[in-house]
This record gives structure tokens, C-alpha cells and sequence, in this order.
């Protein structure tokens, strides 16, 4: 998570009274940072070589591209990307409003701080749950609700592009519902922890001008953690669109364009990870550029997250 | 720093041990014949104490790219390598047939246990898109006994790459051209319905989860899993039901080649089962370490010989007699 990246003031001068040997340890730290930032640009170098035949290739014509045909040649990703973006979303749009209630509830002082603190780990706890478990979880709880539901759903607005049927229990809306609840630690910690540091003198201030607490979180707490909202809601955006292994394991793993949220759907990590071990020739440079493609979104994504996270950190100082 | 300097040196002389042992064969490939080699393996090493098999179930076409980057001493594939495949082999490959099993359809239907038949053109058109019920007079004409659900059919398919998918596909475009128009044949394929799921295990999984699935699985995971199957309309119209019988029926009426590899794309014997495949392991036709070319053929020829009558335990066609003699003698070129 972003949150403690921060930089806790300037260091000062280094002393350099030391023994001679502590320079090692210093020339260590430096080879570990150093070797960290080779290794991206390895990573990166590696995959744009490998995808450099199908980008040559395709060009620009594989991002609108709406057909994915190994056996013909024929690569296109379009309805992955709209995929990605689409579970993504949704994700965020289940998320983003039970999430920030949360933060909000354990941010006020409702309960006693000890059972405050147990819920704030619970949900914190969410994190730590394997994504092939999420999966699974999925499969038995809620494919069987969403093919359940979704059928009354395609029967009673069918008539609606969003819910076209036939209702499938592998869909779109299925791998949202699951992304929702991995991204809920992500936007509830780091909206707490945005809620908690506006300064106390603001909502005593609105208390002593007669505002209510409701009015006071809605008019003054929310809009002054709200930079911090944001970039929980930019992060939590990152992190759905990387997910893998529960998505690969929901969403129906179709390459096509569908409006209805309970058609089958794929997105750019679980294209990767369903085809790429049996990929060959210009097959896996198409995957290797569909790589690229994803490590470009998530990067701007978790860049302008974390560009938002420290301005808010910044004017919150000025606050105080 | 001195102390750190020997760290490094113990290090870089700890690497440069040999550890390998020669009596060690290891393999990778198809998941399709996975749980046989992997038995034969374990079987072997009772009569063989001192050489040790590990097959690796990675997928045909990784199998077949560690076997050619000489990473593994053999590989094993559900489709015959193509002939520039082979060229580009180091070592001369050889393609021995080892197993056969049948890909089948399972399917899901409530009220429907059993006795499914599918025609030709009632199978083609589910997977096509054109029938989307299952109380569709297509299904229904071949099965007046049974009680067809108004239901959607969802049809489920492969998600990765797959010797079972060009197996079935292979079938598909060349009964039906309206198949190989939309869809064509290969290992990795665009199917205009269904959802997809990773492996023989994931679409088995799909499938005994959705009401009104249908999807193509290897013979051994239906039958492990309980999963009716379908009954298909072979080139004599005749609706064969999958067992390791009819089969083997369709084995016995293709006639193999000198070079071990057929594809038999629509077998024409009044009771073959038509989805039928042979697969592969490959051999180098030169090994640089004679105990282990030695140990690979002894493990190969095992599995030729005892192997085969494992094969029907787990799902799979025994070899007829004449592939065995063929395969075996394919074998004895390996040095």
C-alpha cells in the first residue's frame, strides 16, 4: 500500500564519524535500491523485446482490434480492455460507498476505541486472504447467487443492454462483486487514515458554529479527507485492474464485446495467465504486448494515485 | 570485508557442484495423459529402484518447447509436432504413441441422468450459437424418450491453450463447414458463446456448476467426476456413446503411418466413438549420456508394454497390438 512511502523529513547531514566499515553497509543499502529500479527496467526491457514482433506487427490496430483468434493469427484486444476497465469500475462502484462508510464510523467515536480497533483489523484482515481463495469463494457463493438472481434480473429488465440475458454465473458482474470486497481493505484503510489526520480544531470549530455531527462530517470532515478518498479509490482502481487469479477464475474468460453485466468477460491479467503457457510464436509476443498495455495502465494508475495521496499528506500538514 | 569475500567464494564453489544424477529422467507436456504417465512413473520405480522418473504436467506446448530447448530428457504433446516443429529439434525427435484416450461432451441438464444423443448438426449448432434451448427440436428429434428443460444451454469451453481443444475443433471443422468458417480448428480458438474455464478440471468444475452446461472434457474427467456424457453421431449415423470400447473401436480402424502420427479427424467404422486421439512422447533420436538414453527407453518401452494395461483404469485406450509393435520399433532407434 502507498501510505507509508512518505518521506519523514530531511535527514540532516550523515555523520561520518563512523568506523570505515559502515560505509559497506551504506554501499549495500545503496546496491539493494539500486538493483530494485534495474530489475523494473529489466522487467519492462524484457517484455517490450518479447512483445516487440506483435507490436511491430499489429500496431496500434490491436488496441481496437475486437476479435482474439490464436488459431487464425488474428489478435485484437478491445473487449479485454473494455473488460478491465469495466470489472474495475464496478468494483469501485460496489466498493467506494460501503468502503467510506466504514472508514467514516471507525473514524468517529461511535464505539468504545478497543471494538472500533478489532473492526479496523477484521477489515484489514480482508487483505490478507489469498486471491485463489477469493476465487473459490466465489465459485461456490457467489456464482450460484448471481446466476440465481441474474435470470429474474435478464426476465424482468432484459429489455436494458446491462441486463441482456441468457444470465450466465460466470460473468461480469460476478468477478466485480468479488474484485469489490479485495479492493475494500485498500479504500477503507487509506480513507481512515485520511479521516483521522484532519485536524480536531476543524470539527471543533463546526461543533462551536452549531452544526450537527452529521453536517460536520459531511460538510467539513469528508470535504477535507477528501484528496485522501481519491487516491484510495485511484489505488483501489490499480489494484482491481492487476488482479489475477480470482478474476481468471469468475469472470467467464470470453474475448467478447457484450453491454449485459451478466454475459462472460476477460480481462488483460487473466488473458495472460489462461493462455500464456500454452502460447507460441507470434501468439505469445500478442500476450507480451497485451503485458505491456497492462503495466502501463497499472503504473499511470497507481502513479497518479500516489501523486494525490502526498499532496493531500502535504496541505493536511498545512493544517495543523 | 575479508569475511565477505569468503561468503562469496564458499558460494560460487557450492554452485559449481554437480549435483545432477543421471538416473534421473525428467519429462513434461500434456495434461491430458498426465495422471497415466504419472502412474506409470511410480509404477516403474518398483522395477526399476535405481532410475527415477518426474513427469511434469505443464501443457502440450510448453512440453514441447522444454523438449526442444533440451530442458527435459522427454517430452509429450496430444497433438502431432508439425514437421518444422521437429526440424528445429537439436536432436533428431522421435514421436512414439503412447496412450489414447476420447474427448467427450458433458453436460449438466436437470432431469436429464443419462442417454443424451447428439446429430451432428445438433452439436455443431450448440456450439455455434444457432440452438440456445435445450428443448430445441434439433436435441429433441434424436431424443423423443427424453423430458428437455426449457433451459439456456451455456456452453463451456477451454480458456488456454489446449491439445484437447485442437482435438475437438479438428472434429468440429471437418464435419461441419459452418464450424470452420466461424470458428476453425487450433489449440486456442474464439467461440461465439459460452464461458471458459482453465484446464480439464476447470471446465469439468464449470460444468458440474451450472444447470444447462455442456462443455468438451477428456473421457477420464467426465467419467471420475460422474458427468453424464453424450452420446455423438459418427460418419456412419450411428449415435456411439464414449466408453474406452468404442474407442479403442475407432483406433483399431486407423491406419498409422511410418512416421507414428495420425490425425484422425472423422474415423469411418460403423462403431467408432469419433473424437478419438492418440498422444505423444518424444525422444531424442541421440542421447549425449548413454545411461540416460537407456533409462528413457526402458521407462518408454515399460510403458508400451506393462503400461498399457494401467491405461484402461484411468480412462484411457489401450494401444492395439500393431501401434505397440510399430512404436516399440520406432524405440529401438534411440541411442
Amino acid at each position: 500500500m502507498g501510505g507509508n512511502s512518505i518521506a519523514t523529513g530531511s535527514p540532516g547531514p550523515i555523520n561520518r564519524g563512523y568506523r570505515p566499515q559502515s560505509d559497506f553497509f551504506r554501499a549495500a543499502c545503496w546496491l539493494a535500491s539500486a538493483l530494485t529500479i534495474a530489475l523494473f527496467v529489466f522487467i519492462l526491457g524484457e517484455i517490450l523485446w518479447k512483445a516487440w514482433p506483435a507490436i511491430n506487427k499489429f500496431g496500434f490496430g490491436f488496441l481496437t482490434g475486437i476479435q482474439w483468434s490464436p488459431n487464425r493469427g488474428v489478435f485484437g484486444v478491445l473487449p479485454v480492455l473494455i473488460g478491465t476497465a469495466a470489472s474495475s469500475l464496478l468494483a469501485l462502484l460496489f466498493a467506494l460507498p460501503l468502503g467510506l462508510a466504514i472508514a467514516v464510523f471507525l473514524s468517529e467515536d461511535f464505539l468504545p476505541r478497543s471494538i472500533r480497533q478489532f473492526i479496523r483489523f477484521m477489515v484489514e484482515l480482508l487483505a490478507a486472504i489469498p486471491s485463489v481463495v477469493y476465487g473459490l469463494w466465489g465459485i461456490f457463493v457467489v456464482v450460484p447467487l448471481v446466476q440465481q438472481y441474474g435470470a429474474v434480473l435478464a426476465e424482468k429488465f432484459g429489455f436494458l443492454p446491462l441486463f441482456a440475458g441468457p444470465a450466465y454465473g460466470n460473468s461480469l458482474l460476478t468477478a466485480s462483486l468479488v474484485l469489490a470486497l479485495m479492493v475494500l481493505p485498500t479504500i477503507t484503510a487509506i480513507s481512515r487514515n485520511s479521516l483521522v489526520a484532519v485536524p480536531p480544531t476543524l470539527r471543533e470549530g463546526a461543533y462551536a458554529l452549531g452544526a450537527t455531527r452529521w453536517e460536520t462530517i459531511l460538510g467539513v470532515i469528508l470535504p477535507t479527507a477528501a484528496p485522501g478518498i481519491v487516491a484510495s479509490t485511484i489505488l483501489s482502481f490499480g489494484r482491481a485492474m492487476g488482479e489475477t487469479m480470482a478474476v481468471a477464475m469468475l469472470i467467464g474468460n470470453s474475448q467478447r464485446l457484450s453491454w449485459s453485466l451478466l454475459s462472460p468477460s476477460n480481462t488483460l491479467s487473466a488473458l495472460l495467465a489462461n493462455q500464456f503457457a500454452e502460447a507460441e510464436g507470434i501468439q505469445v509476443s500478442a500476450l507480451m504486448y497485451a503485458a505491456v498495455i497492462l503495466v502501463i495502465m497499472t503504473l499511470a494508475v497507481n502513479i497518479a494515485g500516489e501523486a494525490v495521496l502526498r499532496r493531500t499528506q502535504r496541505s493536511l500538514v498545512g493544517l495543523k | 570485508m575479508n569475511r565477505t569475500l569468503l561468503a562469496v567464494a564458499a558460494i560460487a564453489a557450492s554452485t559449481s557442484l554437480n549435483l545432477g544424477a543421471s538416473n534421473t529422467v525428467t519429462g513434461s507436456g500434456a495434461t491430458f495423459p498426465a495422471p497415466l504417465y504419472q502412474r506409470w512413473a511410480s509404477d516403474f520405480k518398483k522395477v526399476n529402484a535405481d532410475v527415477m522418473v518426474n513427469y511434469q504436467s505443464i501443457g502440450s506446448g510448453a512440453g514441447v518447447t522444454q523438449f526442444l530447448q533440451g530442458v527435459t530428457d522427454f517430452g509429450a504433446s496430444d497433438t502431432a509436432m508439425k514437421d518444422e516443429e521437429i526440424s528445429q529439434s537439436k536432436q533428431n525427435a522421435v514421436m512414439i504413441p503412447a496412450t489414447a484416450g476420447s474427448i467427450v461432451l458433458a453436460y449438466n441438464v436437470p432431469g436429464v441422468q443419462t442417454g443424451l444423443k447428439l446429430s451432428r448438426s445438433a452439436f455443431i449448432g450448440i456450439l455455434v450459437g444457432g440452438i440456445t434451448k435445450w428443448n430445441d427440436p434439433a436435441i429433441a428429434k434424436a431424443n423423443p424418450s427424453l423430458n428437455l428443460p426449457s433451459m439456456p444451454i451455456t456452453v463451456v469451453t477451454r480458456s488456454d491453450g489446449s491439445g484437447t481443444t485442437a482435438v475437438f475443433t479438428g472434429h468440429c471443422a471437418e464435419v461441419s463447414a459452418e464450424f470452420k468458417e466461424k470458428v476453425g480448428c487450433g489449440k486456442a480458438v474464439t467461440w461465439p458463446v459460452g464461458v471458459a474455464g482453465k484446464g480439464n478440471e476447470g471446465v469439468t468444475a464449470l460444468i458440474k456448476q451450472t444447470p444447462g452446461a455442456i462443455g468438451y472434457v477428456e473421457y477420464g474427467f467426465a467419467a471420475h467426476n460422474n458427468l453424464p456424457m453424450a452420446s455423438l453421431e459418427n460418419k456412419a449415423q450411428n449415435f456411439i456413446s464414449p466408453s474406452i470400447e468404442s474407442a479403442a473401436a475407432t483406433l483399431a480402424s486407423v491406419k498409422l503411418p511410418g512416421d507414428l502420427r495420425a490425425f484422425i479427424l472423422d474415423p469411418e467404422g460403423p462403431n467408432d466413438y469419433p473424437v478419438v486421439t492418440f498422444t505423444w512422447i518424444l525422444v531424442k533420436k541421440t542421447y549425449t549420456d548413454a545411461a540416460k538414453a537407456a533409462a528413457v527407453k526402458a521407462f518408454v518401452t515399460y510403458g508400451l508394454t506393462t503400461g498399457q494395461a494401467t491405461a484402461p483404469l484411468l480412462g484411457y485406450v489401450t494401444l492395439p497390438h500393431e501401434v505397440v509393435t510399430k512404436a516399440l520399433a520406432a524405440l529401438e532407434a534411440v541411442k
